[in-house]
């Protein structure tokens, strides 16, 4: 049975479906194997790694990370679970239901919520499976590099402010949240997530219709999204039209069995185990990486100013620290400049590379005291990778 | 052929996006799959099964080794019927798996 989102529209795409398959001119070998990759060329995207065309999950390049904190909308990464994408989005007619427990359901048009008082973060999003494909042993999923993230400037409302408009009653419990895209077949559980009420109206939740001063690329739910700052990306609900506030706890697949992490301090088992207990994915915790060189460059010798990226979410992060000796002796970094407690935050080091190989290492720490651990952690589902990350460099 | 086979399947699954925006409509259309299912027994049956609801690229870039045969290819087949609700006639699962574990 074929969801009617996914009812080709128009005939120019009866032609494209008939096309020969895209030829491509580049691909990309991320570092584990069976890591090549297609280099895929998505509108209002620039080239980005294709992990799957359908549902279109698109990696950034980790060059981009090292050209700002803030990743741009053309390079920022994509992930649908499902393949029925909207097909029918118009702006000027879309609407977000906000509903169930409630003393006043609302209708609200992008127009009604841009009337509202607008609030603006900088927070990064980062898919559960990030780095998925550096796990070992490996685990089934998507087989993502370290590019399902990115750190964006975004604007909207606060979600408080539409629950509040519409009159939480007492009792509540959580509210959930759907998009516009959904399964393909009808036995498929739909995407839908959930948000205990104190957290979703904690008044940094957001109902976003921008990112980075302009529209929310439609491939990252134009045009409107849930902004959930320091938590995992699989809450950052696409195309959201659903709000529904319910008094009891959300146990449909996407929250009961699936996005769950071990129920204890690391969120780790030992490999190959199952865990005994899980709680749904949470926050992120704390990561760092060198953007400036990559993983087995050839360097001059000599100066050379080392630059990167570290985040957690939403302690901010206190210290940035370098080994250029695999891990004997660290130095601090410099910090850039505090875009907020949710941001990418920049660093930079000056460092002196003699002539021969080198392991650098990074590892930040929060203002919470949470670091990062030598060894890597490991779970069934590949969630939450956090290891002190390594780049090998030569130096001549 | 498989080219063929494989272009008919997209026209369920292409998708042609016409977003009417009051002052400049955009038009966006998702590209087509990238990479074909792999030749191997029972190709038509995983067409049919696997592709209505995502591309081969699912398949193509799980782990590869030991660990990932027949079990680990049976499992992720008893997932998408469990779990996703894939309509897959119980003759086709062992066609389905032995494909996988062939092929990938």
């Amino acid at each position: 049975m074929i969801d009617r989102r996914n009812l080709i529209k128009g005939s120019s795409a009866l032609v494209a479906a008939f096309s020969p398959l895209r030829a491509l001119a580049d691909t990309v070998t991320l570092p584990f194997d069976n890591g090549q990759r297609p280099l895929v060329k998505y509108p209002q995207k620039r080239p980005m790694i294709g992990l799957t065309a359908r549902p279109p999950q698109l990696e950034t390049p980790f060059s981009v990370f090292n050209e700002g904190a803030i990743t741009p909308n053309d390079a920022f990464f994509v992930r649908y679970h499902l393949a029925g994408l909207p097909i029918d989005i118009d702006p000027d007619t879309f609407t977000v239901e906000v509903k169930g427990k409630v003393n006043k359901p609302l209708k609200l048009k992008l127009a009604d919520l841009k009337r509202l008082p607008a609030v603006e973060i900088v927070a990064v999003n980062q898919c559960s499976g990030n780095s998925r494909g550096f796990f070992e042993p490996r685990v089934a999923g998507g087989q993502s590099g370290n590019g399902a993230m990115g750190n964006a400037r975004w604007r909207g409302v606060p979600l408080k402010t539409v629950l509040d408009q519409a009159g939480v009653q007492a009792g509540a419990k959580q509210v959930t949240f759907g998009g516009m895209d959904g399964p393909v077949i009808d036995t498929t559980p739909d995407f839908v997530k959930a948000l205990d009420l104190d957290h979703a109206r904690d008044g940094e939740v957001m109902l976003a219709y921008q990112m980075n001063g302009a529209d929310l690329p439609f491939l990252n739910g134009f045009p409107l999204r849930l902004v959930v700052p320091g938590y995992y990306g699989t809450y950052w609900v696409k195309h959201l039209n659903e709000i529904t506030v319910i008094d009891t706890v959300f146990d449909n697949f996407w929250m009961k069995t699936a996005y769950r992490i071990p129920d204890n301090d690391c969120h780790c088992v030992e490999p190959g185990t199952a865990p005994k207990a899980t709680v749904p994915i949470n926050r992120f915790d704390v990561r760092s990486f060198i953007t400036s060189v990559a993983d087995g460059a050839k360097v001059k010798a000599g100066e050379t100013t080392l630059k990167g990226i570290a985040f957690d979410g939403g302690s901010g992060i206190k210290e940035v620290a370098v080994s250029t000796d695999d891990g004997k002796s660290w130095k601090p970094a410099k910090l850039g400049q505090d875009l907020g407690k949710y941001s990418f935050r920049e660093w930079q080091l000056p460092v002196t590379l003699a002539a021969g190989a080198h392991v650098l290492k990074v590892r930040a720490t929060t203002n919470k005291g949470e670091t990062q651990p030598e060894k890597a952690s490991w779970n069934p589902a590949g969630y939450m990778r956090n290891v002190i990350e390594t780049v090998h460099v030569t130096a001549s | 052929m498989n080219r063929f086979v494989l272009g008919g399947l997209l026209v369920a699954s292409s998708i042609a996006l016409a977003l009417s925006v009051s002052a400049k409509p955009v038009d966006y259309q998702i590209p087509d799959d990238t990479t074909a299912f792999k030749a191997g027994p029972n190709l038509d049956v995983v067409q049919g099964n696997c592709g209505s609801c995502h591309s081969a690229d699912y398949i193509q870039t799980q782990p590869r080794g030991a660990k990932f045969g027949k079990d680990f290819w049976q499992a992720e087949v008893t997932k998408m019927i469990k779990v996703y609700g894939a309509p897959i006639k119980e003759a086709d699962v062992p066609k389905i798996v032995e494909y996988l574990s062939a092929t990938y």
